[in-house]
């Protein structure tokens, strides 16, 4: 017994030098077949079906072009969307040829070696140049492109007019008017929040520290450094948290609050104002607040000013892995075209990518106005590092709130400390 | 540790054997040790193929540098020895969950095994009408998918809509806000969906403990309490050691419970515990290696407890 006891520990203690955990290789397949079967995966929405006729009548187009090809279209979970993607990645033989991702995931999904690098395809595009440009940087890392914008979302201010009407409130100019609106509906109608605010509410968060002048991270000779502790944005820090409290939205309830359940508290009739995207729009519409509200750009720090947005949106990209590049990269801009964005526009109301055909698409629809004017007063981005994706989804900035509201730590205290992790994770991802 | 005790074949470890004496003869020790083993194969196969495979694997992962980029080949793995533990090690978050999941899992142990126990005395008390109903609601509760449990707890403690709160006049106190009132409630879940368990077995233990046993000691003017101190923990305690491993085992994995409840660890991550923490480093941040590590941190720390356990029974002559 005690000799193969050894045996086994010897023999555990060689496998473990002599192999290293499972890995893919290079994903590259090196072909470019121009026929067969091409697989797509876009995202499931709430409602598909007029995203599928969409998809549907472009795909009919690209077979008759393309004699012998076949698209097999797959809709899959925006939930378990992480999860299909990396397997994708693992597994190159089961991977589709075109999928559809989040912004915010390009750089992650290009430092896990996923995404095809079709710079020069995207630079030969006629249409590419009307691309706006905030659109453009969520594709492109280190200075090559790895995608097509699919489609934009951007958040401004959702209010209601008759509470506004009933109060006598102008539509606040400025942030500290919002701030002080928001204070005033609350103090005359405590069954209401103010603004309806959350602590993991990032994305609604980032106008304030980006109005303020302030930066989540600053590039930094090919890395990036946080600026989340700098003075600016620790002023927009303070002012997204001092909207915390029994005079507008009480921590206990708000700390713990996403954006998606400001949108419900405000589509509900339980707050008076709420920061929402042109994607919130179909829920607000739903609720109990419909035909009682309005949306303009959410205020900068100084009158008539607009706070600088973040903006979300999806993506189109190919495969690495892919055997039939040309095709999947001829797929993808008839899929991505000025175009389809438009019909898609029209038919889920996705903001189009290109300025020219979201002008057109606001002139249709006036509840895109303030959206659209939000996109041209110039949006931000997340910083296009594969390092983003790890300090989205350890919750550093939700943590960094969420200690500040609660009363744990000091704005200085716990910007420091998420710009501690920041720059860790920058530093271990590049 | 006493090293012959160990080295023994199974089975024969207690067996006393006078030191120097011959045991047995050569040819029935080979015989001995050949066949067990025979008939032990198929679970050991299956044994070694989910869970000794598995283990090892967590282990060789712990020791790269291994996230999604090189399990997609777009970045080559590199070895990193115990880099992975010096990190983790190195994290005061760690240290901080793991002191919070000690103190957790300690405390609902002892409200479950507590809350059982009582449960089961109680059991063999009442009538037949009321323990078929403690006992199909507690059946009810351990049939109850964990995830549904939470939510429905969350239901009821709803800050807005909660009947808890409009019944103790508490008018819209949220419960998840504050570190230990979160901490509360998922206990209070744990041990709802956990005790039923405890019950059940203890249960069918009291009632294979012979009845003159219990008449005696009742004839004595034995309490209550004295009864169960006395006479029934001590015979019971084989069946109480295995509630209170697997309990321990149990409430120091909890994950759905705390990932339902406070919404992934938490206000600022207050309410995170091990198995969670491990989650959001593996998998949420594709960190493998890193949740691998702390993976085998973890077992380490429950083959102790149990091992620290098993002991100290075996110490006390007790058989398992």
């Amino acid at each position: 017994m005690k000799l193969s006891v050894r045996l086994v520990a010897l023999a555990a203690l060689v496998a473990t030098a002599a192999c290293a955990p499972q890995t893919s290789g290079d994903t590259s397949s090196g072909k470019d077949e121009k026929s067969g079967t091409l697989r797509v995966w876009l995202f499931q929405e709430v409602n598909n079906k007029p995203k599928e006729q969409v998809v549907d009548s472009v795909v009919a187009e690209f077979e008759k072009a393309h004699k012998g090809t076949e698209v097999t279209v797959e809709y899959i979970p925006v939930e378990t969307r992480a999860q299909r993607i990396k397997a994708a990645f693992n597994d190159p033989k089961s991977a589709p040829d075109l999928i559809e991702y989040g912004n915010t995931d390009t750089a992650g999904y290009v430092k896990d070696g996923g995404l095809a690098d079709i710079t020069e395809e995207f630079g030969a595009w006629d249409e590419a140049k009307d691309t706006d440009p905030t659109a453009r940087q969520s594709v492109t890392v280190g200075g090559k492109v790895y995608g097509a914008p699919y489609f934009v979302g951007v958040r401004a201010l959702y209010y209601r007019t008759d509470v506004f009407k009933e109060l006598d409130l102008k539509v606040p100019r400025t942030q500290a008017e919002l701030i002080s609106t928001a204070k005033k509906i609350r103090a005359e109608k405590p069954e209401l929040y103010g603004l309806a605010v959350g602590g993991a509410y990032t994305y609604g968060a980032m106008p304030f520290i980006w109005a303020h002048g302030g930066e989540l991270a600053e590039a930094e000779s090919g890395s990036y450094a946080s600026a989340i502790d700098s003075p600016a944005a620790r002023k927009g820090i303070e002012a997204y948290t001092s909207l915390f409290g029994d005079d507008n939205c009480p921590a206990a309830k708000c700390a713990g609050m996403g954006g998606n359940d400001t949108v419900t508290a405000f589509a509900s009739g339980k707050a008076a104002m709420a920061i929402g995207g042109d994607f919130s729009h179909a829920a607000v519409e739903a609720g109990k607040v419909k035909g009682k509200y309005a949306v303009v750009p959410l205020p900068g720090v100084k009158a008539g000013s607009i706070a600088p947005a973040f903006a979300g949106g999806n993506n189109l990209g190919v495969l690495k892995s892919t055997s039939h590049r040309t095709l999947a990269v001829d797929l993808m801009k008839r899929l991505a075209s000025k175009k389809t964005q438009g019909e898609l526009f029209e038919a889920m109301g996705f903001l189009p990518t290109f300025s020219d055909v979201r002008e057109q698409a606001a002139a249709k629809e006036p509840f895109v106005k303030p959206f659209v004017q939000t996109l041209e007063a110039g949006t931000k981005f997340v910083p296009a590092s594969p390092a983003w994706g790890q300090i989205d989804s350890s919750l550093v900035l939700p943590t960094m709130f969420q200690e500040i509201v609660s009363g744990k730590k000091s704005v200085a205290e716990a910007s420091g400390d998420a710009a501690k992790k920041m720059d860790a994770a920058f530093g271990s991802a590049g | 540790m006493s090293a012959p005790v160990k080295s023994e074949p199974l089975g024969r470890a207690r067996v006393p054997v006078p030191s120097g004496a011959p045991r047995t003869s050569p040819r029935r020790v080979r015989r001995r040790s050949a066949g067990p083993w025979l008939y032990l194969a198929p679970a050991l196969v299956v044994l070694g193929g989910l869970l000794a495979y598995p283990i090892y694997q967590l282990g060789l992962i712990s020791l790269f540098h291994y996230t999604q980029a090189q399990v997609s080949g777009g970045e080559p793995t590199s070895f990193q020895g115990l880099g992975n533990y010096r990190r983790l090690f190195a994290d005061p978050q760690f240290w901080q969950v793991l002191s919070a999941t000690v103190v957790f899992a300690a405390a609902c142990v002892v409200s479950t095994l507590v809350v059982g126990c009582a449960l089961a005395v109680l059991l063999t008390r009442v009538r037949a009408l009321p323990r078929l109903a403690l006992m199909l609601a507690a059946l009810g509760a351990w049939a109850t998918p964990a995830i549904t449990g939470s939510t429905v707890w969350l239901f009821l403690f709803d800050p807005d809509f909660g009947p808890v709160n409009r019944v103790l006049g508490l008018g819209d106190h949220s419960w998840t806000y504050g570190r230990f009132s979160a901490f509360f409630l998922v206990l209070l879940e744990v041990v709802w969906c956990s005790f039923p368990f405890v019950m059940v077995t203890v249960y069918a233990g009291i009632r294979a403990v012979p009845s003159e046993v219990l008449e005696a000691a009742a004839l004595d003017g034995a309490s209550q309490w004295r009864i169960w101190r006395s006479v029934l923990a001590p015979m019971l305690r084989p069946i109480l050691v295995v509630v209170t491993i697997q309990s321990v085992i149990w409430d120091f994995k909890v994950f759905t419970q705390i990932y339902v409840m406070t919404n992934g660890g938490g206000i600022a991550g207050q309410n995170l515990v091990l198995n969670v923490y491990a989650y959001q480093q593996a998998f949420a941040s594709s960190q493998y290696s890193l949740g691998a590590a702390i993976g085998v941190v973890m077992l380490l720390i429950l083959l102790a407890v149990t091992l620290v356990y098993l002991r100290l029974l075996r110490r006390q002559g007790e058989e398992l």
